[in-house]
């Protein structure tokens, strides 16, 4: 963990930190590394990974109509929104 | 007086019309008005709709359509969805958001007629284990305020252990329900995952994520369990199974993981092994055990929680719903700042390391290695149960800490060290009140099989037929 894998990080997780936040994000992520580095010495060899508490199928529904379109309701919450549409900094120049 | 009542006394005392349900949604707004300025425990109060709800209420018990939680009062934490409420999640990020649409737990429980007086303070996103990651500030523990309640659920616990409500939702990841009951002397039941529906529950780790009830006792807690469990279609991991129905206590053989109580500080464990004297005294057999995979527990839940949440809190753009930054100059801008400005200092370390953990050259070090460990931890409790129908063990390493006095993130996850093994292998956990250390409650955890909480029910209400602990409750 060293400052080019944190800006690599908040990069990937698009997360501008605050000057006080990044002054501590280092010491913080480090800190952290260490603590989880502590599973290492468990031996699991041929253990499988498990990714969900319960041994359940994904069970299947009918196919059918179930919800209908609300889309003034959702975007109701949206910050900006014209003619139906989530408005953002222009993508494309 | 009705605020120091069972659910099955307040049943009786709306059924026989001894009061209204308006009095009693009343008598609680008044009481939460008085307290909630010291407490802090309600992010929104809903005054207005629990009045509207408890008339309602009252029409239905006149009509003789009451079912059991008719006219009950009710605050639901802050990440269940409401569509008549701001729903927070205790970030700024959703301070303003108001849902669509209600949870499922929430629908439930508005159909069974209980009356939601608001909506509790928690630690952001449920990330944090003393509520002092909200952005609305921490809830306080009503034994003691400068103390923490504890977190995530520290709201609800707080609300329920100053009277304010006799039940409270709450959620649980890895300790959420049952670290802010012990630590406020209330008791909390953290199901089965997959129990309750999470549809509507804002997502931290939906691998461990399980919405429970809070509670003055353990009968109480029953009466809410009954009302929000069983398989909801709208969520694909809830399971279809019997509902909960109450075991016998008496003749169960219980294990004490020496993993858990070796090294336990001398009041803490003094305390413990008096309430463990009194499930013996209840005619239940008592072993040592060993949960040998213990100690990695908090390592392999911080991986798999971060990384589960790093992709849940990925929704939150600044374009849908949630802040967004003022002025972004380019869409990259916005999703940074928005986050950025959005999350706390918590919720950011998560997101951080859950992206670490998964990204190229750690995955298989960080995130598979951490499942890996997952299956051990839930092979213990499998192992552990051929031998014990259930596990009795600490909630907290110790009680409430002061406010403030707790700053080293990693110091804070440790506080989890009980509470995230029956997390992560997915059983149903509960704390009961079982005494003071230093003036302050403390929680006994009963730990079951997958579906197995009615022998936590049984053993849990055996427990306090044979002690007052839970009927403490702090000075005004």
């Amino acid at each position: 963990m060293n400052q080019e894998v944190l800006d690599k990080l908040t990069r990937l997780a698009q997360l501008a930190l605050a000057p006080e936040e990044a002054r501590h994000a280092l010491a913080d992520l480090r800190a952290i590394v260490d603590l989880i580095d502590e599973m290492q010495t468990v031996d699991t060899e041929g253990v499988a990974p498990l990714a969900h508490p319960l041994d359940m199928e994904q069970p299947l529904r009918a196919d059918r109509v179930t919800e209908q379109p609300a889309r003034e309701r959702y975007q109701a919450g949206a910050p900006l929104t014209r003619d139906g549409l989530y408005l953002v900094p222009k993508v494309v120049e | 007086m009705a605020h120091a009542a069972n659910i099955a006394a307040l049943r009786h005392g709306l059924d026989a019309g001894e009061y209204s349900a308006r009095e009693l949604t009343q008598d609680a707004l008044g009481r939460i008005d008085a307290t909630n300025p010291l407490l802090n425990c309600f992010i929104t109060i809903t005054a207005e709709q629990a009045l509207a709800d408890a008339d309602a209420a009252d029409a239905r018990i006149a009509a003789g359509n009451a079912g059991p939680l008719t006219g009950i009062p009710i605050a639901h934490k802050d990440l269940f969805c409401t569509a008549d409420a701001p729903t927070t999640c205790g970030s700024r990020m959703l301070a303003e958001y108001m849902p669509p649409y209600d949870a499922t737990v929430v629908a439930r429980l508005r159909t069974a007629g209980a009356v939601s007086l608001g909506k509790t303070n928690m630690d952001e996103f449920a990330m944090g284990a003393s509520n002092e990651t909200s952005w609305f500030g921490p809830a306080r523990n009503p034994w003691r305020p400068q103390h923490t309640p504890g977190g995530s659920s520290g709201g609800a616990a707080s609300a329920v252990a100053a009277g304010l409500v006799p039940l409270a939702t709450g959620t649980d990841t890895g300790g959420s329900i049952r670290q802010p009951a012990a630590f406020c002397g209330v008791t909390g039941l953290k199901p089965t995952y997959g129990r309750v529906s999470r549809y509507g529950m804002v997502a931290f780790a939906s691998s461990l994520d399980q919405g429970g009830a809070f509670g003055r006792s353990v009968e109480d807690v029953e009466w809410l369990l009954q009302a929000m469990e069983g398989h909801d279609p709208q969520d694909s991991t809830s399971a279809e199974r019997p509902a909960t129905t109450r075991a016998a206590a008496a003749g169960m053989t219980l294990g004490l993981p020496r993993e858990y109580w070796d090294g336990l500080d001398a009041g803490m464990a003094q305390c413990l092994q008096a309430a463990t004297r009194e499930l013996e005294a209840g005619g239940c057999t008592v072993r040592d055990i060993s949960l040998p995979h213990t100690a990695a527990a908090v390592p392999a839940y911080y991986v798999i929680a971060s990384a589960e949440a790093s992709a849940n809190l990925a929704r939150y753009d600044g374009v849908r719903f949630g802040h967004r930054a003022d002025a972004p100059k380019s869409l990259d801008d916005l999703y940074r700042r928005s986050r950025g400005e959005g999350f706390g200092a918590e919720v950011k370390r998560r997101i951080l390391t859950g992206t670490y953990v998964l990204s190229v050259g750690y995955y298989d070090a960080y995130y598979l290695k951490a499942q890996r460990v997952r299956r051990l931890i839930r092979q213990d409790f499998v192992d552990a149960f051929g031998a014990v129908d259930a596990v009795v063990a600490p909630v907290t390493p110790s009680v409430a800490f002061e406010l403030g006095t707790v700053q080293d993130p990693v110091a804070m996850c440790r506080q989890d060290v009980f509470t995230t093994p029956a997390s992560l292998a997915g059983v149903p956990a509960m704390s009961v009140p079982c005494g003071f250390c230093d003036g302050l409650p403390t929680g006994l955890q009963l730990i079951a099989p997958h579906f197995e909480e009615g022998r936590l029910l049984a053993l849990g209400a055996a427990f306090q037929r044979r002690t007052d602990w839970h009927l403490r409750q702090p000075s005004a």
